[in-house]
């Protein structure tokens, strides 16, 4: 079972990922944007970064990527497609969540921990993850207050304090069918005790899990 | 002596006498290229005229030093294939003139110093020094500079994990803007500034050429500020990190292929730099097109090429049959290329533009040919009496003091700036800021890397001789009580005006200090940066050398030494020499409100080996090990019961001894006894629990003393 990380110019966290996802026993390779195919893959994930440095609006040049029309036929076939950060701000812009990440409420950057609370585990990212649970994982992002006119996103956890602003206090949101997650903090930068915190390493597994039973078989 | 390029030489910042050797040596009066030139290569900010006398004394050799002074950066062998690249410089004077673009292209500068020499830059730290927060200007420049590293680190996606934050009224007309950057690379990956061979080809790399900048390095980074400097705000640069970033990732493609020859940076000087330099270091000649540079304007004349600071460029020197493969690189990461040159033999630097030659110079003569200054020193007058001044504080209250070194912007938490950074990236960073150092692990070996960057302007200012070697010790121990062994040291030497002899008696008493606290500690200097003419309206800076130290942790702790991890009922230690009741040059003395007098404790080399070898092996054992600086022991014991959330009872201490900054010391926290600490130098000063910080004379809540440190800085800055 294998994820492409997918890279734009800009893009900073691939690393990171690759090294998470292996030490959690998934396997996962980087992708340059201007693939064209990503039959070989079962599942994605948009890393961190500044895509395109982030110019004109976060994730409003990589959307036109020649890579995203293969993510965006993933996420229809029903495979786990999940955008960290700045690819939770792509995600939105290709419209394969609801919503937008504007500036946060403070008009700073803020990196630091933050504690997430688990709303919705019927999600790639938190299924096996238990409700109303504790996840403590760094935040690190300019633009990560969420908003959503529609108020169609599921909100798969909440920050339990408010650091940016972001409707719902929602910091990861998913599509309807739950196959589509976008997360501000970074779960990557949670997965080992030595640098402050194992806690995201719910998020990654579940994630992992869903490569091998998505979609789910309509009942 | 009048010339017809007279006006123009010292509008260009040159002297008459630069002006004659020039026209010694090229037997002929220069074209305006080449006056160009010769004003950026021999400015101050290259050429080092007035200090590489003095630079000489550095110990700058040991069996791990691979690249020392000279080159881009200073590359040590840490073992296992890996190699580390270390640099430091300024930003100090653009960074008056337009905060956010002074800061930010201050880092691009160093990170491509780093990456020049085939690392990946894996951490920045930034030492930072303003007026008070009382004055609105500073609070400007301080706010501008915190979010030019922040907009440009981050989008660049290098972690900031750590650096130092000081104010003094000495920074208000002349802030100090450091950076420093590490990088690692395995060892068959190094490359160096070389333009190799005649036959080889120049290919410039990245942004286009603007008018940006030009003369930053002559004009600007070479003078003193005076009512006039606003006007100067067309040489600062303007950076973009998106081009620097994917810069890095084409350079690190291009040596990982091991597709060129030789890499060199445009930074000060730009292109005259990148040409020069290289083909100087290789002994060859050049042959240079100025019609195919990439231009981000048109009607650009060739001085203004050879001169401009655009930044995110490189020059590679690329083999003739590898060019194609260099292009192909740079047109994946969307990065704009231009052959502009040929290697040739023999001596000559030849430039052409509009298809005529503009300059035909001995290549060594800009480099190697620039001035040597002897210039003359004098031992400040003035220090006799502020020596015999007494340093000690007798009239205040202990319980006082304390509560107003913690509201102290410069001594409470840095939360509010980093926090602004990003210091995660990488999954590397164990210990982050608002540490003693900071602590990298690489991934893939057992090993981790150390770094303190240290500086203080007080106790240089009262006694540069002694305040540079406390600086080295000092970051020598913030290293230590992260588990690693020093390695290898940069520094930046920020001063006054070199032509007053008292500022260059405080440059030659620096490097002594800086060069007898290395050889105790059996470290070489592996790079630095001098930034002189930090004044404004004629008054000069404290003499500020900021120290970078690389340390090896060989194994990394598994569980290093944490501010947070004290618990009720553990042992409070001090371990080092008895502190004296001298407080020159100490927050303690600064925040009472006291004249900046007195003479600085003189450090002890041997005790300060010990003491940092102790450190490094307590390390692996105790769960919270603390430098002993800003504010003394009274600062350090609150600053873990802050971090830990738990109170302490600091035994009756004298005033003196309470906020003594005495170099060489640390405090242990640990279990009750597990001591196995040396009878002779460890003192159990108290005990940590309860919800409050007791000082034998009186106590603090817990909870205020919190709020005050983490608000200090934020209600300092009105935010």
């Amino acid at each position: 079972m294998r994820t492409a990380v997918i890279v734009f110019p800009g893009t900073n966290c691939e690393h990171d990922v690759v090294y998470a996802m292996e030490a959690l026993g998934g396997e996962a390779e980087i992708v340059w944007h201007r693939e064209t195919s990503l039959d070989d893959f079962d599942g994605v994930i948009l890393p961190g970064g500044f895509a395109h440095g982030d110019y004109l609006r976060t994730g409003a040049i990589a959307r036109f990527s020649p890579v995203m029309s293969e993510v965006r036929r993933l996420a229809e076939n029903g495979a786990p497609v999940l955008g960290i950060c700045n690819g939770f701000q792509m995600l939105c812009e290709a419209g394969l969540l609801p919503g937008a990440l504007i500036a946060n409420r403070d008009l700073s950057f803020i990196c630091r921990f933050v504690d997430l609370e688990v709303v919705d585990t019927d999600t790639v990212l938190t299924r096996l993850a238990t409700q109303g649970d504790r996840v403590r994982i760094p935040l690190n992002s300019y633009e990560g207050n969420w908003v959503d006119p529609s108020a169609s996103g599921r909100v798969a956890l909440r920050y339990v304090d408010d650091p940016n602003g972001s409707q719902a206090r929602a910091a990861a949101v998913a599509n309807e069918r739950g196959n589509v997650a976008g997360i501000m903090p970074h779960p990557e930068r949670g997965i080992e005790d030595i640098l402050g915190s194992s806690d995201g390493q719910v998020l990654l597994e579940s994630f992992l899990q869903s490569l091998v039973d998505y979609p789910p078989v309509p009942a | 002596m009048t010339t017809p390029a007279g006006p123009v030489h010292r509008t260009l910042g040159m002297t008459d006498d630069e002006y004659e050797s020039v026209v010694e040596i090229l037997k002929r009066e220069p074209l305006p290229a080449e006056l160009a030139m010769y004003s950026v290569m021999w400015s101050e900010h290259c050429s080092y005229k007035s200090s590489r006398l003095h630079l000489g004394r550095f110990p700058t050799e040991a069996p791990w030093v691979v690249v020392g002074p000279g080159e881009n950066a200073g590359v040590v062998d840490i073992g296992d294939g890996w190699l580390a690249a270390l640099r430091i410089e300024s930003h100090n004077h653009p960074s008056f003139v337009e905060p956010y673009q002074g800061a930010a292209t201050g880092v691009g500068g160093i990170l491509r110093d780093v990456f020049t020499m085939g690392a990946r830059p894996i951490a920045l730290w930034d030492q930072i020094r303003f007026g008070p927060l009382d004055q609105p200007k500073n609070r400007y420049l301080f706010k501008g500079v915190v979010s030019g590293i922040a907009g440009y680190g981050n989008a660049v996606g290098v972690p900031t994990v750590g650096g130092e934050i000081e104010f003094d009224d000495c920074y208000s007309g002349n802030p100090l803007v450091n950076v420093m950057c590490l990088g690692i690379l395995r060892k068959e990956q190094l490359v160096l500034g070389t333009a190799g061979e005649p036959g080889v080809i120049a290919v410039l790399l990245g942004r286009a050429t603007g008018r940006d900048g030009i003369g930053g390095a002559s004009v600007l980074a070479s003078a003193s500020f005076d009512d006039e400097t606003e006007e100067k705000r067309p040489s600062v640069q303007v950076g973009d990190p998106f081009e620097e970033k994917k810069l890095i990732e084409a350079c690190l493609e291009l040596y990982e292929r091991g597709l060129v020859v030789g890499v060199q940076d445009l930074g000060a000087a730009g292109l005259s730099c990148a040409t020069s330099e290289p083909a100087g270091r290789a002994g060859v000649g050049m042959r240079v097109d100025l019609d195919a540079v990439h231009t981000r304007e048109s009607g650009m004349t060739a001085p203004e090429i050879l001169m401009s600071e655009s930044q995110e460029r490189m020059m590679a020197f690329v083999s003739p049959d590898k060019v194609d493969q260099v292009l192909a690189v740079a047109e994946k990461w969307e990065i704009e290329t231009a052959v502009v040159g040929e290697v040739k033999p023999g001596p000559t630097l030849t430039v052409s533009h509009n298809g005529q030659v503009v300059a035909e110079v001995p290549v060594a003569s800009l480099a190697d040919d620039a001035p040597l200054l002897d210039r003359p020193s004098a031992r400040p007058g003035w220090l006799d009496d502020v020596w015999s001044a007494p340093a000690s504080l007798d009239d205040v209250d202990p319980v006082d003091l304390l509560m107003k070194l913690l509201d102290d912007p410069a001594i409470g938490s840095s939360a509010w700036v980093h926090e602004q950074y990003d210091h995660m990236l990488f999954l590397d960073t164990v210990v982050g800021p608002g540490s003693d150092g900071s602590l990298l692990r690489i991934k893939g070996t057992e090993k981790a890397l150390a770094v303190s960057t240290d500086g203080n302007g007080r106790l240089c200012y009262l006694d540069p001789l002694r305040g540079a070697a406390r600086i080295v010790y000092e970051a020598a121990l913030n290293v230590a009580v992260a588990g690693a062994r020093p390695l290898a040291l940069v520094d930046n030497l920020n001063f006054g005006n070199p032509e007053k002899p008292e500022v260059m008696w405080q440059l030659i008493e620096t490097v002594e200090g800086i060069s007898r606290a290395c050889e105790a500690l059996g470290i070489p200097v592996v790079g630095g940066n001098v930034s002189f003419y930090n004044e404004t309206a004629g008054v000069d800076i404290h003499p500020t050398p900021v120290v970078g130290l690389l340390g090896l942790a060989d194994p990394m702790p598994s569980n290093p030494p944490r501010l947070s991890r004290a618990k009720e009922g553990m042992e409070i230690w001090e371990v080092g020499p008895k502190p004296t009741d001298n407080l020159a040059g100490s927050a303690a003395q600064r925040v009472a409100g006291k004249a900046l007098v007195g003479r600085p404790t003189a450090p002890n080399p041997e005790m300060a080996r010990r003491l940092v070898n102790l450190a490094a092996e307590l390390a692996h054992l105790v769960p919270v090990l603390h430098d002993i600086s800003d504010g003394g022991l009274a600062v350090a014991v609150a600053e873990i019961c802050i971090a830990s959330g738990v109170g302490a009872q600091i035994n009756h201490v004298a005033p003196g001894a309470m906020f003594s900054e005495d170099p060489h010391r640390f405090v242990v926290v640990m279990e009750s006894g597990t001591n196995d600490l040396p009878v002779d130098l460890a003192t159990q000063v108290g005990t940590i629990g309860g919800d409050s910080l007791s000082l034998g004379s009186g106590s603090l809540d817990l909870s205020n003393i919190t709020r005050a440190w983490r608000e200090a800085l934020p209600s300092a800055l009105g935010v």
